[in-house]
């Protein structure tokens, strides 16, 4: 077990490492960003001192080795455009991406499974292929035009709830910002969260319930139906658990991507999240931003990828011994 | 004779398709005494393993009972609402599946398994189950029961995992265990071992048993009488050792000829020409009339009932319809 973690770590670090040398990559190849810093009355002297300063005509290796070494104590230097350190900027706004991205993917999970085993199990039923039709509306439109039509339909036309922003938001420890405790703050989370959500919901429904049904098919269920066990028992407690592993999987890597994807929620409802400040820093160019994000990204990735498989190790006993045996 | 156990009357089981409904099988009538092993042989399609789902309810959709009776025990079962047949299935009637390898649940271990099973059927507290079920593995011949029972499927061999089969298909005490060719995904060697068990416990519970297999040799030393299956039709059924040395249906004398015996020195088996008629290409008639040595003009136009012979024997063919009457059915 502790083996396998570590080497699983290990393999962390490398994907990490890769990360890094994209990110850092960015720094040199999109576009100049002492252009963007300075004016154009700036002379050329004072441009190369510039870019001294800021270490910018150091050797890539040394540059990179610096870009690492500051990157692992959460130092990203500072933001071109709002000349704030990078770190202190993405903190700010993580709080209100992960409570978005947390909500929308526990949406996803409970209703994804929740309509999965029922449209399983009453295969052919009216709601079950409502719902299948349904969610092919789900897979097929794109996220931002879901969120048009949610502002259209709950924010313009019957006004129940905002279209944009957090609402009211409050402190709760030194610098996480939570919108769950207000009123206005949760009104303000469901549009979004919907959004967000709606695709990986419809994923995991088709998922769980192509799974399902397979699952139904095999022996032991058979079996377990031939011993009298109740339905409850034998769709639930048998059935369900053995849906569960692939799904874990899936919905692990959909929570990265609930995450890496709120770019476009969050530019829609104007969510002051780290998806947006991402694309602004895009469209000035602020690099050191842009590396960080992308950085943040791969370490939600990898440290998901990291409990999944641990998760495995939870659900399904075989993992334990093949493992156990492999060492010995 | 006493009132059977179970008792099957004129089971029809259909399967409606899109090209019209096929019958799988065909007024399949026989009983099964107290305490008996009842073998059932037949080809792979014959409808050996549909006629043990029908009994417990456990067909697959789209196929359903289209006719006839199931009796257990002076109680009809076949039309029994959902959740009385649920509590039957395990409590009065084990099934044992084919292949133990993919017959449990692999995420649960043997303990929770078992005991889930015992506490369905039966008001015991967790504890008591557990002691039950330490108990039904050590029967069934597990060694250190009571360690092993935590351990999961995967920790146990084919034959092992066949005996913790056998154990949960007993675990609340039915009086019909259904064994559904148990043996043909294990080794030889343990194949024996594990009809003995099967055949003990069952014995000594007083469980009769419909033992489904094409293992003519299992029947031979196991069952009790025999059953034969051709083409979801019941060929003959009679106690075992007059159907193994003296078959009357060509197709049960066609089939005992292609069994090696140590003492034969004949060159060649003999076999049976052609092959099983799907179930959409039964012919009219006998289903068995385009490969029977002995056919004639009446097998062509009417199908065959079960005709009673001496000893309790029952045949349907033709061939000895002379003067005998028709065994009454229902």
């Amino acid at each position: 077990m502790t083996a396998f973690i570590l080497r699983r770590l290990a393999q962390s670090v490398i994907v990490m490492l890769t990360v890094a040398l994209v990110a850092f990559a960015l720094f040199r190849f999109v576009g100049d960003p002492i252009a963007s810093m300075v004016g154009q009355e700036t002379t050329l002297a004072e441009r190369a001192e510039m870019r001294a300063a800021l270490g910018l005509d150091d050797p890539f290796l040394v540059q990179f080795w610096n870009f690492i070494a500051r990157a692992v104590t959460g130092d990203f230097g500072i933001s071109y455009r709002l000349q704030q350190p990078v770190m202190e900027l993405i903190l700010s706004r993580l709080p209100a991406t992960l409570e978005l991205a947390l909500v929308s993917g526990i949406m996803a999970f409970v209703f994804g499974v929740g309509f999965g085993v029922y449209t399983a199990l009453r295969r052919g039923g009216w709601l079950s292929s409502t719902i299948m039709t349904v969610s092919l509306i789900g897979v097929s439109l794109p996220t931002f035009l879901i969120g048009v039509l949610l502002i259209w339909v709950f924010a313009v036309e019957l006004q129940w709830l905002p279209s944009f922003g957090r609402g009211d938001t409050v402190y709760v420890g030194d610098w996480w910002r939570t919108g769950l405790l207000t009123e206005s703050g949760r009104a303000s989370l469901i549009l979004p969260a919907i959004t967000l959500g709606l695709y990986q919901m419809t994923l995991i429904m088709r998922l769980v319930r192509a799974e399902m049904l397979e699952v139904l098919r095999t022996d032991y269920i058979k079996f377990a139906r031939a011993r009298g066990l109740s339905n409850r028992a034998v769709n639930f407690g048998h059935a369900l658990k053995n849906t569960l592993v692939p799904v874990i999987t899936i919905t692990g890597l959909q929570l990265g991507s609930i995450i890496a994807f709120s770019i476009i929620t969050e530019t829609v409802f104007q969510w002051p999240g780290v998806g947006a400040l991402f694309i602004n820093s895009v469209r000035f160019v602020d690099v050191p931003v842009m590396a960080a994000y992308l950085m943040l990204i791969a370490l939600v990735f990898v440290v998901i990828n990291l409990i999944v498989d641990l998760l495995y190790y939870a659900v399904d006993p075989r993992l334990r011994v093949d493992r156990a045996n492999a060492r010995h | 004779m006493a009132a059977p156990l179970l008792s099957v009357r004129d089971l029809i089981v259909e399967f409606p398709t899109r090209r019209g409904t096929l019958r799988a099988l065909d007024r399949v009538s026989f009983d099964i005494a107290e305490g008996e092993v009842l073998g059932m042989v037949g080809e792979s399609g014959a409808g050996k393993s549909l006629t043990g789902a029908a009994i417990i309810g456990l067909l697959e959709p789209p196929g359903r009972i289209a006719g006839g009776e199931i009796w257990l025990r002076g109680e009809r079962i076949d039309n029994l609402p959902r959740e009385k047949m649920r509590r039957v299935r395990g409590r009065r009637i084990g099934m044992v599946f084919q292949d133990p390898l993919t017959s449990l649940n692999p995420l649960y271990t043997v303990a929770e398994q078992l005991i889930e099973t015992i506490r369905t059927h039966m008001d015991l507290s967790e504890k008591e189950a557990r002691a039950r079920a330490v108990g039904l593995l050590d029967r069934v011949g597990i060694p250190a029961a009571a360690r092993r029972i935590d351990d999961y499927p995967h920790h146990f061999s084919g034959g092992m995992r066949q005996r913790v089969v056998i154990a949960l298909a007993l675990a609340a005490e039915p009086e019909l265990v259904i064994a559904d060719e148990p043996t043909t995904a294990l080794d030889v060697s343990v194949q024996a071992q594990i009809i003995d068990v099967l055949k003990e416990i069952c014995a000594e519970r007083g469980a009769s048993v419909m033992l489904i297999t094409h293992d003519m040799g299992v029947i031979a030393e196991t069952a009790d009488r025999v059953a034969v299956l051709y083409a979801g039709r019941l060929a003959e059924i009679g106690p075992v050792r007059d159907v193994i040395q003296a078959a009357e249906h060509p197709y049960t004398a066609g089939l005992m000829g292609s069994i090696p015996t140590l003492t034969q020195t004949a060159e060649r088996l003999t076999q049976i020409p052609g092959s099983m008629p799907r179930l959409n290409a039964i012919p009219q008639g006998c289903a068995f009339n385009p490969r029977c040595p002995k056919v004639f003009e009446r097998c062509y136009r009417d199908q065959p009932n079960l005709i009673a012979r001496a000893d309790g024997r029952h045949v349907s063919c033709w061939l000895y319809d002379a003067q005998e009457k028709e065994v009454s059915h229902g």
